[in-house]
């Protein structure tokens, strides 16, 4: 799904070994809806029939759809929900990496994101987190670091993929 | 489909055109509205103090999910509602913060129909400001071919973006 940066050879093993595997396999907190839809394309001014006009949806897309690029919504987490004692972060290999390498601040510098079927009102997506590589230490304008590529895989609840997202992160430390 | 709405066919469409201009005044509204829609909580969106001390930059600035919702909906006025997204890639070069003007433009790179008969444009999309790229996208999406073909009605292995 992506074009890695070279990984480096040299990982700490406990990292290594987490290249290719599949982690962090979750289902959504809520189903898809609309309200969200709503708010997504009022906050980009989105004025597409297919999100505003069942008419126009049910004619097109058999029915309502989110906006495609809404796929990493359905599966942030609440801010606080009863109960949780640790906060609950969306996207844990980056915050794993940046915690492995002590790197206390990192950037996304590239996304890919693969639309596959459409996601819906109503649908319960689950997702799945896949490290494809870690680079050795870089130095940016930022600071310095390394870079990492991670995939997230989206699927509905009858097992359809409906979107792979690619991050390219970058964790780092900056200058004294 | 009401006819009001426009529908770009891929005839329509050849490499090198460029699409229509878009213009908008960004403001802490635009950020906090836009990473809040996503579920994006992270302070360094809201919080101007965090951003600043904690990120290095100027000020709050415009997530990453919130940046796609906006290439989508560019690239969707455009096509219409029919048009349906395959693939988006995008660089981050800098970033939108509050007070920012971002402009959206694109050209299209290539117009072409798979073996499974979906007509595809390719895009390069860039957010600018003040002149200068923040945001390179990539975009991939499909157009109908015929007024009575539909991008959206395709599934499994007829559709392969």
């Amino acid at each position: 799904m992506s074009q890695p940066t070279p990984t480096d050879p040299d990982l700490p093993a406990e990292v290594a070994a987490r290249i290719g595997a599949v982690q962090y396999e979750i289902q959504g907190d809520f189903p898809v809806e609309q309200g969200y839809i709503a708010t997504s394309c009022a906050s980009v001014e989105n004025g597409n029939p297919l999100f505003w006009d069942p008419v126009v949806a049910e004619a097109i897309t058999g029915g309502p759809v989110a906006p495609p690029t809404m796929l990493s919504v359905w599966f942030r987490p609440h801010h606080w929900a009863p109960g949780r004692t640790e906060e609950a972060l969306p996207l844990q290999v980056h915050f794993d990496l940046k915690a492995a390498f002590d790197l206390p601040e990192a950037v996304m510098t590239d996304n890919t994101i693969v639309f596959h079927d459409p996601v819906r009102p109503g649908d319960v997506l689950t997702t799945r987190q896949i490290l494809r590589s870690v680079s050795g230490p870089k130095t940016t304008k930022l600071g310095t670091g390394r870079f990492w590529v991670i995939d997230v895989e989206y699927l509905n609840q009858h097992d359809e993929l409906v979107g792979v997202e690619t991050y390219t992160g970058f964790g780092y430390r900056r200058a004294a | 489909m009401t006819a009001a709405h426009r529908t770009r066919l891929l005839g329509d469409v050849q490499a090198g055109d460029a699409l229509p201009e878009l213009g908008y005044d960004v403001t802490a509204t635009t950020i906090v509205l836009g990473a809040l829609a996503a579920r994006d909580w992270r302070p360094m969106h809201h919080d101007h103090d965090f951003a600043v001390h904690r990120n290095g930059t100027r000020d709050i600035f415009m997530n990453t999910p919130n940046q796609a919702a906006w290439f989508e909906r560019y690239v969707t006025d455009w096509t219409g509602p029919l048009g349906r997204l395959g693939r988006m890639q995008f660089r981050m070069k800098g970033s939108v913060f509050p007070g920012d003007h971002m402009v959206f433009r694109a050209t299209v790179e290539d117009v072409a129909t798979d073996a499974t008969g979906c007509g595809w444009a390719s895009l390069l999309v860039t957010l600018a400001v003040a002149g200068e790229a923040k945001t390179d996208c990539s975009v991939r999406v499909a157009l109908p071919t015929t007024a009575e073909d539909n991008p959206w009605a395709r599934r499994g292995d007829r559709w392969l973006p």
